[in-house]
């Protein structure tokens, strides 16, 4: 494994040549936001949170799916970027009905810490409002569209780390909606193995146990590192 | 499922895996046996390949070429891009629907003879507003002339 040098906002900082750009960042101590992104799973870049500016390209890109090279300059705090930041929370906000204050994930929900730290106070978008279904099918958990921001992490997780693939997307742009099986009700599906994983990995109140009111329920993010860890080490067995 | 029906997908499955597993080269191929992806084919298809469920009915939602209902004998398309928009294609289509008598989301007349769709744009900008039935180009079209073009597919 070789080494790069880099510099990230004109500090000079070394990586190792396979690592993604977010993950260097943040080794810097330096906060950038990301919602689709989750340690122990592939990465999707479709939050657009993480964008930083790279000298000589135009485009921003997504932190979490650039690989570092040699030479390269990173800005991870322009003024363009905490607008566009802004305008992507803010349109993430007016896509479905996130409500705070009925959602059970109140004061835990990644969202909801994002959006504030990026002081986003008022969204100057149309709120779109869709009609959407909520399925409590399932014996254990309960998922509701309105407060999906499709980031894909209980799909990834049920396919990589629990190899289900119980959940996946259908549709596309704003129709797109978090599926299971054939579109059928959640609690049909005989792939499903009710692991909760999709549940805990889920940044905002779509995915909850069933049972808990407003602002009680609160994810264990750090189950997957606990699984993968174990799984590398040989620790389970059955 | 009968006898019949499951030998054209054991040979369709086959065909499938000299393939390499391609999820939208199966669904074609399901579209093109039996005119639209039954669900219980797409269930066998699951069971059979180890594909989930799941990502068939993703790529069956992703592309508008797949139909997951029967589809008409005469396939009516509207173009509604934007200059058939401006040029009236939405009154051309209120006017079939009630024509067709289709309610709500309905697509496909209940004697299954048409179908109407519409598509965001032809390429055929010139002779706007254009409808499509089956192959056959209808240019600048207006509601009472299609409908007097639509009576020839209703015998």
């Amino acid at each position: 494994m070789s080494v790069v040098t880099l510099h990230i906002n004109d500090e000079i900082v070394s990586a190792r040549s396979d690592q993604k750009l977010l993950e260097v960042i943040r080794e810097q101590g330096i906060e950038i936001p990301t919602l689709c992104h989750m340690d122990g799973i592939s990465e999707l870049g479709g939050c657009r949170l993480c964008l930083v500016e790279v000298k000589g390209s135009n485009r921003l890109l997504a932190a979490c799916v650039t690989p570092v090279q040699e030479g390269m300059s990173v800005y991870t705090h322009s003024e363009r970027l905490v607008n566009y930041r802004h305008i992507t929370m803010e349109l993430l906000l007016s896509e479905r009905n996130h409500t705070c204050a009925v959602c059970v994930m109140n004061g835990h929900c990644e969202l909801q810490y994002e959006a504030a730290e990026l002081g986003v106070d008022h969204v100057r978008y149309e709120y779109m409002t869709p009609d959407l279904p909520i399925d409590a099918s399932h014996s254990k958990f309960t998922l509701d569209h309105n407060r999906c921001i499709l980031c894909m992490r209980c799909v990834r997780v049920c396919d990589e780390v629990e190899g289900a693939h119980t959940l996946d997307v259908m549709g596309r742009g704003t129709n797109s909606r978090i599926i299971t099986a054939l579109n059928r009700p959640w609690g049909d599906s005989i792939s499903c193995t009710k692991c909760g994983k999709c549940v805990q990995v889920c940044p905002t109140g779509a995915l909850f146990e069933k049972g808990s009111s407003v602002g009680e329920m609160e994810k264990r993010h750090a189950f997957l590192s606990w699984i993968l860890n174990g799984r590398e080490r040989k620790e389970w067995h059955w | 499922m009968e006898k019949e029906k499951e030998e054209i997908l054991e040979g369709i499955y086959k065909a499938a895996q000299a393939n390499g597993d391609n999820i939208i080269s199966i669904l074609q191929e399901l579209q093109h046996q039996f005119g639209y992806v039954q669900k219980d084919s797409v269930e066998w298809f699951a069971r059979k390949s180890n594909i989930p469920e799941a990502k068939f009915y993703g790529v069956l939602t992703f592309y508008s070429q797949f139909h997951m209902s029967p589809r008409g004998k005469n396939i009516v398309t509207v173009c509604s891009g934007t200059v058939c928009h401006v040029k009236g294609s939405a009154r051309i289509i209120s006017k079939l629907r009630e024509d067709l008598k289709l309610k709500g989301n309905e697509v496909t007349t209940k004697d299954g003879l048409f179908t109407l769709e519409n598509v965001n744009c032809v390429g055929a900008c010139s002779i706007a507003p254009v409808v499509i039935v089956n192959e056959k180009v209808y240019g600048k079209m207006s509601p009472d002339k299609m409908l007097k073009n639509l009576k020839a597919y209703k015998e």
